[in-house]
């Protein structure tokens, strides 16, 4: 399944500095704009790291090649992280990473297929990615082919009933060529994700709801690679989901100790002190 | 904190002299004088499919009440049932059209307009997707009551860019417009007629030809122009009939897509200087009476303007025949109506 990905791409210290990459990309969007979700972005960077250097297929220089895997971003503002993710990957051009947020730029704050090469849906309605991926895994095994469709959501999402429509769908047709990933940082608009309206335990329902469970350190590279691998590896005839609990702000631990909101505060002077900080612990 | 009941009192009810007793089981139109043709719909799509394999079927279990069980069994394998989800209804198939399928999302009107709304949104329309949404019980075509009436779907559909409207009137229209929605590229909100369905059009002009987008003079007349949809272009024709008999002579322009609307045809019609009605099966408000409204005013074209269609309300349950006279739908009330307003 993996023919194509170098020995680079595969390399777990690689991954970790690709993570860095993505985080530090992130800061410097989030100085652009003054403002943005970095610290979903911070929290979910080794999960997009693990995703497009070790899991994903896809080629930089044809981002609609049809043998790619389908990366869908259902939580849309996650968009930064992704962008992050996407100039890392070499999809975006990175001299298109000051243009974050701006008019006329190809990076919005919240993803839009209609504007980004690798943006799959348009998201940011919560709780579409995961019936839009079903949708899609149906048509790739219409069409024969091996490509797998990825859905990277939020625990917030969990609160739509449209995404558990979804996982008893995406079950009930033995889609086993979708891997949903939750980002579970327990952080939503109003508070604690398990505060709002909790989905614990989640891993159970989607245990009951037919699926293929795993739940990792989403902030722990060697797990994910690990679970990626188990949830392409597993044999039966189910659909699989990687539960990822994250730390919001991970890796720029001022951020961290703040209080953590839905939308982190960062001081004008505080997006170079970030990157400085990311900077003394970068990985090789 | 006690609340008053809401439910009705009883009453008995006595079925008036020569009239028949009718019950809410009642589904079918009032068309008499009509022959019908069986699941128009199903047909015709199991017949494109034969020759086009980007077409699949998608139904909410209510692949038997919008005919898409036709397709079902001609080709099995290029249907999905999607049971009671209608969110996942329009996801899947915004999926699937991602993946360069066509595909047919059916459920009732209610539930695509309503209960999916923000799906055929943002997963289908924002993306420009070649989904084919295609829902049984338009307007007040059920006795249920407000649950199964969807009044006003189209207007709900309306202010969504990129969506085309169609609301057709009969069997021709039904099975013409299947493979004009195919060859449309985008999404499409059609309003189906299922089961026995009249065959109207080519009654009253034999050479008549579904053409997505475009309004067509069915009967020509002087002192009123009828622009009408649905199944309100029947009723306008019968009504027409009625009406020559008293020698008001009646023109029935027929609009079966709302969106885009043929405002070219329309104006060149309602500068005619007759009395304009819109009929239409749907509330008035948001509907294609307010669309052709705003489309005269714009151009400076001001007619005397009528709206034959159902009220601003929840409507009642009962038999369709007797909903259809009580909220001006019927073949009498519209002759009625427009005998009234000259």
């Amino acid at each position: 399944m993996n023919i194509g990905l170098s020995s680079d791409r595969r390399s777990n210290v690689s991954l970790a500095r690709r993570a860095y990459n993505i985080r530090r990309k992130a800061i410097q969007m989030g100085e652009v704009q003054g403002q943005g979700y970095v610290g979903q972005a911070l929290g979910v960077a080794d999960v997009l790291a693990v995703s497009f250097f070790h899991a994903a297929e896809y080629r930089p220089e044809d981002p609609e090649w049809e043998g790619r895997d389908r990366y869908l971003l259902s939580i849309g503002h996650y968009a930064i992280a992704f962008y992050a993710a996407l100039i890392e990957a070499g999809i975006l051009p990175e001299e298109e990473l000051p243009t974050y947020g701006m008019d006329d730029s190809r990076m919005p704050m919240s993803g839009m297929a209609s504007y980004t090469p690798g943006m799959e849906m348009s998201g940011g309605s919560l709780g579409l990615g995961l019936g839009i991926a079903v949708g899609r895994a149906m048509g790739l095994k219409r069409k024969g082919s091996s490509a797998l469709v990825f859905n990277l959501m939020s625990d917030g999402e969990l609160g739509e009933g449209s995404t558990w429509e979804a996982a008893m769908s995406a079950a009930h047709h033995g889609l086993d060529n979708l891997i949903c990933i939750v980002d579970f940082n327990n952080q939503q608009a109003d508070g604690a994700s398990t505060r709002m309206l909790s989905s614990e335990p989640v891993d159970k329902k989607f245990e009951a709801f037919g699926w293929f469970v795993q739940r990792v350190d989403g902030n722990d590279i060697d797990a994910l690679v690990a679970a990626f691998d188990a949830a392409r590896g597993h044999d039966k005839p189910q659909p699989r989901v990687i539960i990822c609990d994250t730390v919001m702000c991970k890796g720029v631990p001022f951020l961290e100790s703040r209080e953590i909101t839905h939308f982190v505060r960062v001081e004008a002077d505080e997006w170079q002190k970030a990157l400085a900080v990311l900077d003394e612990e970068a990985p090789k | 904190m006690s609340v008053a009941s809401r439910a009705r009192k009883y009453q008995p009810r006595t079925v008036p002299e020569g009239q028949q007793a009718t019950s809410a089981m009642i589904a079918s139109l009032e068309a008499e004088g009509y022959d019908t043709v069986a699941a128009p719909f199903g047909n015709a799509l199991a017949d494109l499919a034969k020759t086009d394999e980007r077409i699949v079927g998608l139904s909410a279990d209510l692949s038997k009440y919008t005919d898409l069980h036709v397709f079902a069994k001609a080709h099995p394998d290029r249907f999905y049932q999607m049971g009671m989800a209608e969110q996942q209804l329009m996801a899947a198939a915004a999926g699937l059209a991602h993946e360069g399928f066509i595909p047919f999302a059916t459920t009732y009107a209610v539930f695509a307009s309503r209960r999916a709304y923000d799906f055929v949104s943002q997963a289908i329309s924002e993306e420009g997707l070649p989904v084919k949404i295609c829902c049984a019980l338009p307007g007040l075509t059920s006795g249920y009551g407000p649950s199964h009436q969807a009044t006003e779907d189209i207007a709900i559909f309306r202010g969504l860019p990129g969506l085309a409207i169609v609301d057709p009137c009969d069997a021709t229209d039904v099975a013409q417009m299947v493979p004009e929605l195919v060859a449309h590229d985008g999404p499409v909100y059609a309003r189906l007629l299922r089961g026995q369905v009249a065959n109207v059009l080519q009654k009253h002009k034999p050479d008549y030809q579904f053409k997505l987008g475009k309004a067509q003079m069915i009967r020509e007349g002087k002192d009123v122009l009828v622009v009408s949809s649905g199944i309100m272009t029947m009723r306008a024709l019968d009504a027409a009939d009625d009406l020559a008999a008293e020698g008001i002579d009646v023109a029935v322009l027929h609009c079966p897509t709302i969106k885009p609307l043929d405002t070219e045809t329309i104006l060149a019609e309602a500068s005619k200087g007759r009395l304009l009605v819109v009929a239409e099966n749907h509330t008035r408000i948001g509907g294609l009476g307010e669309a052709i409204a705003a489309a005269c005013l714009t151009a400076g074209v001001t007619p005397t303007f009528r709206q034959i269609g159902l009220p601003d309300a929840f409507l009642e349950a009962g038999a369709l025949p007797t909903l259809h006279d009580m909220y001006g739908i019927s073949r009498r009330a519209v002759a009625t109506q427009i005998k009234g307003w000259l």
